[in-house]
């Protein structure tokens, strides 16, 4: 088991992710700085949550153009699993690696507290030993958007990953904390071997978080 | 060359913060607001033999990264 956490210029929850996958695992991941050019053999490659470039012109826009992105996409295109969180998610659309978009916050505020999601597709290398689980998202930019023709191909190709619900897995309105499409949290790209979300599993991964719902998701990819 | 870049939200994209600066508007007084987009302005010198190839290259660079066409229209301007 190898796995790689890219670390650009403001993230900050790239520590958070290593120690969750070495509780996991038993393995240290390598830490990538950004400005390196390749990734060696890797099971897992992480894109962590944080500010990357301060979220200069879009959230993930400049952090996409980074050198270490071409082999990240690279990777991606032949088959490693790559995970984007947070701030990782919004790099990866940027990247080009999933559809859709990331745009402010309905509410326009900022939200950091523990929401609840649940799997779409229940059968993906990421997803498939998670049921209805809480963690925390913490964000200004998570509300996704899609047009309606993408839409219907990330349906039709079961590429959403997570969806906001409540505590009996109903997905509504009332469950929805951005004003993302769908309630969508996290999507697929069409291989299933890329996921970007926003809610944040690697704080939710240990009791001393209050919290180990998060620990599934990692568990599914890395056992 | 001086390029000017309008980039904005796409017309069936909704945009909260048009929304929130509509009402403050509207609160001030200016009861005659229909609507208020907001949108991004970026100005761009570059050294190009002429304007066909800034534009051309303005475009490229709108499409790579400035802006994102999933959410967002752009208009160039070059002087």
């Amino acid at each position: 088991m190898k796995s790689h956490v890219i670390v650009f210029p403001g993230s900050n929850c790239d520590r958070d992710v290593a120690v969750a996958i070495k509780n996991i695992s038993g393995h240290q991941p390598q830490m990538v700085w950004h400005k390196e050019t390749s990734i060696d053999k890797s099971d897992l490659i992480v894109v962590p949550g944080g500010f990357s470039y301060g979220d200069y012109l879009r959230c993930g826009a400049m952090a996409s153009t980074s050198p270490i992105m071409q082999d990240v996409v690279k990777k991606a295109k032949e088959g490693v699993p790559v995970m984007g969180i947070c701030n990782g998610f919004q790099i990866l659309i940027e990247s080009g690696l999933l559809d859709g978009a990331l745009m402010r916050n309905s509410s326009l505020s900022f939200i950091c507290r523990d929401i609840l999601i649940k799997p779409k597709n229940q059968s993906s290398v990421f997803t498939k030993k998670t049921q209805v689980a809480k963690m925390p998202i913490a964000h200004n930019e998570g509300n996704f958007f899609v047009t309606s023709e993408q839409l219907k191909k990330i349906r039709d190709n079961d590429q959403i990953a997570f969806q906001y619900c409540d505590e009996n897995g109903n997905v509504s309105e009332h469950s929805n904390p951005n004003g993302s499409l769908e309630n969508i949290a996290g999507i697929l790209n069409e291989n299933k071997n890329v996921l970007g979300m926003m809610p944040h599993p690697e704080r939710a991964a240990e009791l001393a978080h209050g919290c180990e719902d998060g620990k599934t998701i990692f568990e599914s990819i890395l056992n | 060359m001086l390029a000017k870049i309008y980039i904005t939200l796409k017309k069936d994209v909704l945009d909260p913060q048009g929304s929130v600066i509509a009402n403050s508007l509207k609160s001030l007084g200016f009861n005659n607001i229909e609507d208020v987009r907001q949108g991004k302005y970026i100005e761009i010198k570059l050294d190009s033999e002429n304007e066909e190839s800034a534009n051309k290259q303005i475009n490229e660079m709108c499409e790579k990264l400035l802006a994102n066409l999933v959410i967002e229209d752009y208009k160039v301007e070059i002087n």
